[in-house]
């Protein structure tokens, strides 16, 4: 099936697609590619952004893009992470009340879930993961929190994150990671990637 | 090493370069100089690659001493310049009058160490070189302006008339008439300016939704705000946004829009 392409200002294309694995693998197709211009490629839920050093080389991602077949683009390649998490975050009681659980029953719930990085995005090295148990979709909080534990593992909506540093944010946090998520001077900076594959296993 | 040393600096004057391409997807913001054009001339004229790190002060008001010989080029938000300083002589940075941005290139580049490929400070994240504080010292490169050009008068200011857009990609879930609204309307550049985004206050334009599932966002995307106010984000613009996206400024105009101040006129005008 053709990608449907389209022009986002003069200096970047923006993609459209049926769903997230379609974006993550049109994202490593376009990673791959190397095309002139290209300085960066963002996945999100269902939407593919190129962004262009100039307009000069928006017609051939254009180009590009609509030679492709999206059904017939390989797979993205995909990592499995298994993070160990301590189930003790400030707004657990308060999630749990929210869903008619018990803590206990929240952390069983959210751990047996089998979650994908959507996209990376709020600060550098931050997961959206999607596949979080309907039952455990709780609203962010009202008033974001000044400070954010790094490691924390918070809830908002239909999403778990994890925050790699110290940080504000709204996020209702249930419980935390000890893995860095995120190091400056590593290569790549960033533990998780998009189409990566993410379990909790409680410590 | 010849180095400058910081004797005074804004509060927000900070080490910049073309920012850190090929990270959005891991959540980095490309960041970099936001006025683009300005970096390109002044690094020109003392001889610099287009994109070596110069200095970007917020509103000007900066003064540097060389400790060795060192050419410098003044320009963006204040009058084109060059010189050339021997050690132990003053750069004195006037203050901005007609834009924002000011910089300062220094032949070889400003060295500070670089993080992911890049000098840049960037602003959203706390990425890159920190802030320049008096007493900093800055390395600088090697060699003297070689094949410089000459200084090239530049006129900033928003005197070319309205800025051109194109539609942005979400006006199918806004109103039929919220690009024409925006187009028709004349925006004020709101005290909330930084090098993420310009927030901008006019005509409310009712977006008639919240949110919307993220998106990769751009350098001269426009969003509309749930409280029918537009931002127009700049270098240091977030990954991704949650809003819809009602404009897209064009790649030429960025740097106009970015050299605009608080209290500023704006008005958009569709490209043609």
């Amino acid at each position: 099936m053709v990608i449907a392409a389209a022009p986002l200002g003069d200096a970047a294309v923006r993609c459209v697609v049926d769903d997230l694995a379609e974006a993550h693998a049109l994202h490593a197709a376009l990673m791959g590619a190397g095309l002139p211009g290209v300085v960066n490629v963002v996945p999100t839920w269902r939407c593919v952004v190129v962004m262009l050093d100039a307009p000069d080389h928006r017609a051939g991602v254009l180009e590009f893009v609509s030679a492709l077949d999206v059904a017939s683009l390989p797979d993205a390649p995909a990592r499995r992470h298994e993070l160990p998490i301590f189930y003790d975050g400030a707004d657990l009681a308060d999630v749990a009340r929210q869903c008619g659980m018990t803590p206990a029953e929240v952390a069983a719930a959210h751990s047996a879930a089998d979650y994908v990085v959507a996209f990376l995005g709020f600060a550098p090295g931050f997961p959206y993961l999607a596949g979080l148990p309907e039952a455990l979709a709780v609203a962010r909080k009202e008033t974001p929190r000044q400070q954010v534990p790094a490691g924390a593992v918070g809830i908002a909506d239909r999403v778990t994150g994890i925050y790699p540093a110290a940080s504000p944010g709204g996020w209702q946090i249930v419980g935390r990671v000890e893995v860095r998520l995120w190091d400056e001077h590593a290569t790549p900076p960033a533990l998780l990637a998009p189409g990566d594959h993410v379990r909790f296993a409680p410590a | 090493m010849t180095a400058l040393r910081v004797v005074r600096a804004g509060p927000r004057t900070t080490v910049q370069d073309e920012g850190r391409y090929h990270l959005a997807q891991l959540g980095v913001p490309v960041a970099g100089a936001v006025d683009r054009p300005a970096m390109h001339r002044v690094n020109a004229v003392v001889g610099n690659d287009p994109d070596a790190a110069v200095i970007e002060s917020t509103l000007g008001d900066d003064e540097f001493e060389a400790d060795g010989e060192v050419e410098v080029a003044l320009g963006g938000a204040v009058p084109a310049e060059f010189i050339r300083l021997r050690a132990g002589e003053r750069l004195r940075v006037s203050r901005a009058t007609t834009g924002v941005y000011v910089y300062v290139a220094v032949a070889g580049g400003v060295q500070v160490a670089a993080v992911l490929g890049s000098r840049s400070r960037d602003t959203l994240s706390g990425l890159g070189p920190p802030l320049l504080r008096a007493g900093d010292v800055l390395p600088v490169g090697a060699g003297l302006a070689r094949s410089a050009v000459a200084v090239q008068p530049h006129v900033l200011g928003l005197g070319g008339g309205p800025i051109a857009v194109f539609p942005g990609p979400h006006l199918d879930l806004l109103p039929a008439a919220a690009f024409a609204s925006f187009v028709a309307g004349e925006w004020t550049v709101t005290p909330a300016a930084d090098r993420v985004a310009l927030r901008l206050s006019g005509p409310v334009i009712e977006s008639g939704i919240g949110g919307i599932d993220s998106e990769g966002l751009v350098p001269g995307a426009v969003q509309l705000l749930p409280d029918g106010q537009p931002v127009v984000f700049l270098a240091n613009h977030p990954v991704t946004g949650g809003y819809p996206v009602i404009a897209v400024v064009a790649h030429a105009e960025l740097s106009r829009v970015a050299q605009a101040r608080p209290g500023a006129n704006l008005r958009f005008q569709p490209w043609s």
